[in-house]
């Protein structure tokens, strides 16, 4: 396969997609998000209010993934 | 048949090339056999040897003026190209970006570290090889041999690193609005990159000042604020300009020909300062001549010599 082809994301996230803290799994993956104001950290669960713990604004952004990618230099 | 002497005026006239209002002549060569009646102008190695002479103005690490003396235009003009397009350099060719969260997108980012100038030990840079050219076969064209890559191997690829983080810097003065001291690594430089050697690279670029580094550490990369990362790895090549321009080691190679200055007659006194005056510093030199030499006809004049410069 060529390596610029593009590949399906998979259906079991593998630890590096989602920053699933394996602590709590009854509670379900957690995953964090960047606030779009003071730029604090933000674990939110499925159901959460999507709401900065520190400032309280309303925009969270997802931070960039941990996958390596590869680029030609020309 | 015996050659007949060539007299000075028909010597020098065959050496200079004529730029006149609306033509230009005499531009090519006619030094081959069978050009000039009688004469002989069988190239040989020994007669080259004789007439040809290099004359260095400048030699510095980043700028070199040299005269090629009783040498071809054309040749002086493969050279140049030689020297874009033919003298392998190192430059990154492959980007792995593990995070980047600065102003700069990755593609544009690997573009420009692509470009920076590389050096090293020179004996290491002859001793590394050149890294087969990998081929991306999408259209399926390339034939079975091109699709094959050697792989990136100690003796053909240089790892460097670029693993750098801003932070907010320690007691900052209030009202401070300078970037460089409120933050720290607010500036991304060629200098952060890290050569990582791989096997047997640190002993053929040994440390402090044979490692692979930027020709120049001040090259500006990308610019952070507090939060922002870049950390990646890159792979160096070895390659040639004529297939990509940030392997050129030079970055312009120019050659020209030099104008001829004919001063008819001597030029004396106040008469000489103003005329030199008249042209790019350099191009006309003064000579200090007796009394008595001025008055002679054809005497140590006062003229045109070494480069001269067109105005």
């Amino acid at each position: 396969m060529s390596r610029e082809a593009y590949a399906p994301p998979t259906l079991q996230p593998q630890g590096s997609n989602y920053s699933t803290t394996g602590t709590d799994l009854q509670a379900g993956p957690t995953t964090q998000y960047l606030c779009g104001h003071c730029n604090s950290k933000v674990q939110l669960k499925k159901g959460d209010a999507i709401r900065c713990k520190e400032c309280g604004h309303r925009v969270l952004y997802k931070e960039r993934t941990k996958r390596m990618v590869q680029f030609e230099a020309r | 048949m015996a050659p007949e002497p060539i007299s000075p005026e028909d010597a020098r006239r065959r050496k200079i090339v004529g730029v006149n209002a609306e033509t230009v002549t005499n531009v090519t060569s006619t030094d081959f056999p069978g050009h000039h009646p009688g004469e002989d102008h069988t190239w040989s190695l020994e007669k080259f040897t004789q007439n040809f002479s290099v004359q260095y103005h400048k030699n510095h690490p980043h700028d070199a003026v040299f005269s090629l003396i009783g040498l071809d235009a054309s040749i002086a003009n493969a050279f140049r190209r030689i020297l874009i397009a033919e003298i392998p350099t190192l430059a990154i060719e492959q980007v792995f970006v593990h995070n980047n969260t600065s102003i700069v997108h990755d593609e544009v980012l690997a573009a420009r570290l692509g470009l920076v100038p590389l050096t090293g030990k020179l004996e290491g840079l002859n001793w590394l090889k050149f890294r087969k050219k990998i081929i991306n076969d999408d259209t399926g064209d390339a034939r079975e041999d091109e699709k094959r890559d050697d792989g990136a191997t100690d003796t053909n690829t240089v790892v460097l690193k670029l693993q750098i983080e801003c932070k907010w810097a320690e007691g900052i003065r209030e009202g401070e609005t300078d970037p460089e001291k409120l933050y720290v690594n607010s500036n991304v430089y060629a200098r952060h990159m890290v050569f990582e050697p791989q096997g047997n690279q640190h002993k053929q670029f040994p440390e402090p000042d044979g490692i692979v580094r930027p020709v120049n550490p001040d090259i500006l990369l990308a610019k952070l604020r507090p939060g922002q990362v870049v950390d990646l790895e890159m792979f160096a090549i070895k390659g040639i300009g004529a297939d990509h321009a940030k392997f050129s080691p030079v970055a312009t190679a120019t050659y020209r020909l030099l104008p001829t200055i004919d001063i008819m007659s001597p030029i004396l006194g106040n008469d000489a300062g103003i005329f030199a005056r008249c042209f790019t510093k350099g191009v006309i030199g003064l000579e200090d001549i007796t009394e008595e030499e001025s008055g002679m006809v054809g005497g140590s004049w006062r003229e045109g010599r070494g480069r001269r410069r067109r105005l």
